[in-house]
């Protein structure tokens, strides 16, 4: 997926997606140096942000595992991130079925609570699985991360009876999703 | 590229700065030695190891692992420095392996910073060695080259650094010992190893659940009229605490595990530190913590394939666990997580509309147009309507969702066993004496005003994490309709006998003992099902010397319990004690109560529940008021439950307040006297 793409979260046969998941996944580069052992340890937050009608209703975060209505869960906070290859650090899973119906909007993001900025960070994608049968529905890769310390990755919203999702790719500063709020409004 | 070496062959190396990567299955001690042309070592100041880990262009770690990562950069060497020899060793005195024979072949490998691996080498065909030569780095020609040595010495560091001309080899390999062992002392010690515990629902319910009481505030604003009583609403969890206690029946195993203290940084007495050692190097427990190791659970019953675009059947038992009982404990901790979710969904969207609404209708007011003609109408119109749609969409989520939950309460609640069931449930009347404790207990229902019809079972595990409180204060009912306070007491009795009398079924024979105190006698009528068919162990207290007699021999067992526990010596209590599980109710709390028996009620509930004392007040905290302060802790460690529904329960999710219903025996029933003679009559066949 490229910033600013969308796709329709419809099943080929027409049914829609029911359960999605969000992952995350990271490496921290390595240093240089003498003991470039010493890899230091970054820690990536995925967060998603549930809004109705621009304005945010509730939030998943690694302090808030679960939205309010059980739709949106954490998988929970992964501090260094590094499984890496491949495979998720973190994970958002979203029923969609069970989304409250004012909730029009959910956006992701990606901040870097140890202050790291994202060219430290290498390998680090965000993903959307379909978590029915754990297909890839759109891959969406931070590269070329520059000095900033968090990224806008997508918004899913409804479609009429669906969902959708948008790649977003915008960069933005904050060691939470708290510190995104000004940047996340212009997307909605 | 990687050249995997054997024994004596070279590599050149391109890269000054390295990292040579060392992984052995069990804790060694990686150091590395500096030589000069003749592979001799000048003296202790180059040799890098635990006790001085850093030299120029050297690191190595202070501490024995299975994993090194030695940092090299060879442009930093002194001139006079040609070999760098990469040497492992086992540590000694830690109890493990004593020669590398018994322990995987070690694997090193030189590897770049990036992490790409230049060279590797497996140490392969050792048999009495206690410590090697692996690798050495070495000048050849101006240029750097490894070799693989793998050349390994008997008699351990000693031997080795002699070999490689150190005089004082024995005194440093004595130091590098040393240092190894601090290391360990001071890393942070092994959890403790889990006593192997055969009695399964013993071992489940240590981390008991703890539906919190929370005062009688129910949720921020909606305090009743006894707002005295408020205290933080404290949320429910389904597995409570995990606290590593035993349970107090045995003098349970679980605290008397020694704690291993830290040792202190300097901690240079040999003998604590290897007293010490086992425990960091000890073998790990690969065991799951809250699983055992039996057979696989039967298959949960599975529900039968939904038509498409419909809900599943809802079927008993649909969740996971080692039993039935579990499985159903758990699927009702499902249904209840499930429903407050469902409920905070709809809540929320209908306060969204309703402020969304509010917004525009008062757009509309302000806005200067909006008077003309019937703008302002049309408009008021339109938002009324965009309120009232999006309200009827989240009843129609709702009601989707209740329904489903309503058709599970209905295939899980004839389903429950006697521990889950209320009273009324048939499985009552085919009770027989169980032979082991179960998972939980039902104290009574819990509903929302959305949905009062679907009532989840409150269940908390057993044992009992702490007592609990019968409310019989006027401030605990809803709407202060209860304005009889005899009324109220009589209620409160009852659920009190109906609670005590379901945990003396739900415990196999003898392993739970119920004691009353009734200082005045006011409840010799709720209490006469426990007197008359004899369940109780001495008859209902009396007067201020019975509350005396009580409490101290309560306070001496649990004295006692807690000293063999803490002592780790659990067998040696006296034979006269009864090491069931005690619940001492509390009629009327604080008449015949002096101070000494005030501050021995408070020691049972702070220390009781650990040693399977448990209390069961029915009290009116107005009346105890006289006390002030001093009783607060005492109420709030207690789960406060009403005699009549009230809405004082918050659940661990969202914090609804949640309406509590006690679990009353029907009345008319003879249910609770039947079961209750079986259980007399079981414990006087147990106890012959």
């Amino acid at each position: 997926m490229t910033k600013g793409q969308a796709i329709s979260l419809q099943k080929n046969d027409g049914g829609s997606l029911t359960a999605v998941r969000m992952g995350l996944g990271w490496q921290a580069a390595p240093r240089r140096g003498l003991f470039g052992s010493r890899t230091r340890e970054i820690d990536l937050d995925a967060s998603a942000v549930l809004f109705a009608d621009k304005q945010p209703v509730d939030v998943v975060f690694f302090r808030h595992l679960v939205s309010d209505d059980g739709s949106v869960r954490h998988t929970g906070d992964n501090l260094v991130g590094g499984v890496g290859q491949g495979g998720d650090d973190e994970a958002i899973l979203v029923d969609l079925a069970r989304i409250p119906v004012h909730i029009d909007q959910i956006v992701f993001t990606v901040n870097s609570f140890t202050g790291q900025t994202f060219q430290e960070v290498q390998n680090a994608f965000c993903r959307l699985v379909d978590e029915t049968n754990g297909q890839e529905l759109a891959r969406y890769t931070l590269a070329g991360g520059g000095a900033y310390t968090a990224q806008i990755m997508a918004k899913v919203h409804r479609t009429g009876q669906n969902w959708t999702m948008t790649a977003l790719g915008t960069p933005a500063n904050g060691r939470t999703f708290q510190d995104l709020m000004p940047a996340i409004l212009p997307h909605l | 590229m990687t050249a995997e070496l054997v024994r004596g062959q070279n590599h050149p190396l391109s890269q000054a700065r390295l990292e040579i990567r060392v992984s052995a299955g069990t804790p060694v001690v990686a150091a590395a030695t500096l030589g000069d042309e003749q592979g001799r070592i000048h003296g202790v100041e180059w040799v890098a190891h635990p006790g001085t880990p850093t030299l120029p262009g050297l690191e190595v770690s202070k501490q024995a692992a299975a994993d090194h990562r030695l940092a090299v950069d060879l442009e930093a060497m002194p001139e006079a420095v040609h070999r760098v020899s990469v040497l492992l060793a086992l540590p000694n005195g830690s109890g493990g392996p004593l020669h590398f024979g018994a322990v995987a072949a070690p694997f090193v490998a030189v590897t770049g910073l990036d992490g790409t691996e230049v060279a590797s080498y497996t140490v392969t065909g050792l048999e009495a060695e206690s410590a090697l030569v692996a690798l050495e780095l070495y000048r050849r020609q101006g240029a750097w080259k490894v070799r693989a040595v793998g050349q390994g010495y008997a008699g351990g560091l000693a031997e080795l650094l002699t070999d490689q001309g150190l005089p004082e080899a024995h005194q440093l390999a004595g130091s590098m010992n040393e240092a190894v062992a601090r290391g360990q002392a001071r890393s942070v010690p092994a959890p403790p190893p889990r006593t192997p515990d055969a009695d399964r629902s013993r071992q489940a319910a240590a981390p008991a659940l703890g539906p919190d009481q929370s005062g009688s505030a129910p949720h921020g604003a909606a305090a009743p009229q006894g707002a005295p009583d408020a205290v933080p609403p404290q949320p429910m969890t389904p597995y409570g605490p995990q606290e590593p206690h035993g349970s107090g029946t045995t003098g349970g195993p679980g605290p008397s595990v020694p704690q291993h203290p830290y040792q202190g940084g300097g901690a240079a007495d040999p003998s604590a530190v290897t007293q010490n050692a086992p425990t960091a190097g000890g073998p790990i427990d690969y065991s799951h913590p809250r699983r055992q190791n039996t057979a696989p659970p039967p298959p949960p019953p599975t529900a039968p394939p939904a038509p498409p675009g419909q809900p599943a059947q809802p079927v008993a038992g649909d969740a996971t666990g080692w039993s039935m009982d579990e499985r159903l404990y758990n699927q009702v901790w499902g249904m209840f997580e499930d429903l407050a979710r469902t409920t905070a969904a709809y809540r929320s969207a209908v306060d969204f509309a309703d402020s969304r609404m509010e917004k525009e209708l008062d757009q509309v007011l302000s806005d200067p147009r909006s008077r003309i003609g019937g703008q302002g109408d049309a408009a008021r119109e339109v938002a009324r309507a965009k309120h009232a749609q999006l309200v009827e969409q989240a009843k129609a989520a709702l009601d989707r969702d209740l329904a489903q939950l309503t058709a599970e309460a209905g295939v899980v609640e004839p389903a429950l066993p006697a521990a889950y069931a209320r009273w009324d449930n048939p499985v009552w009347h085919g009770y027989r004496v169980p032979m082991e404790i179960p998972m939980a207990l039902r104290l009574g229902d819990l509903h929302l005003p959305e949905a009062t019809g679907l009532r989840i079972p409150m269940l908390v595990r057993l044992p009992l994490q702490r007592g609990l409180w019968i409310d019989s204060g006027r401030a605990g009912s809803l709407d202060g309709s209860f304005a009889d306070s005899h009324e109220l007491r009589r209620l409160a009795m009852d659920t009190a006998v109906a609670l005590a009398g379901r945990l003396l079924a739900v415990y196999p024979a003898g392993e739970f003992t119920v004691h009353a105190i009734d200082p005045a006698g006011s409840g010799a009528q709720a209490l006469a099902p426990l007197v008359q068919t004899g369940v109780l162990a001495a008859p209902p207290a009396v007067g201020a010397a019975g509350v005396a007699d009580v409490l101290a021999r309560l306070t001496q067992r649990v004295d006692l319990v807690q000293m063999a526990v803490r002592g780790g010596a659990a067998d040696s209590l006296p034979p006269g004690l009864d090491t069931s599980e005690q619940l001492l109710v509390v009629n009327d709390f604080p008449h015949g109560f002096d101070d000494r028996a005030v501050t021995q009620l408070r020691y049972l509930a702070d220390e009781g529940p650990a040693v399977g004392v448990h209390l069961m007040m029915v009290a009116d905290r107005e009346e105890a008021a006289g006390y002030g302060p001093l009783l607060d802790p005492l109420w709030r460690s207690l789960l406060r439950l009403t005699p009549v529904p009230d809405d004082h329960l918050a659940d661990p999710w969202v914090g609804h307040a949640w309406t509590y219903e006690p679990s009353l025996v029907p009345s008319g029933s003879q249910v609770l006297q039947q079961v209750l003679t079986q259980v007399a009559a079981a414990r006087r066949s147990w106890n012959r």
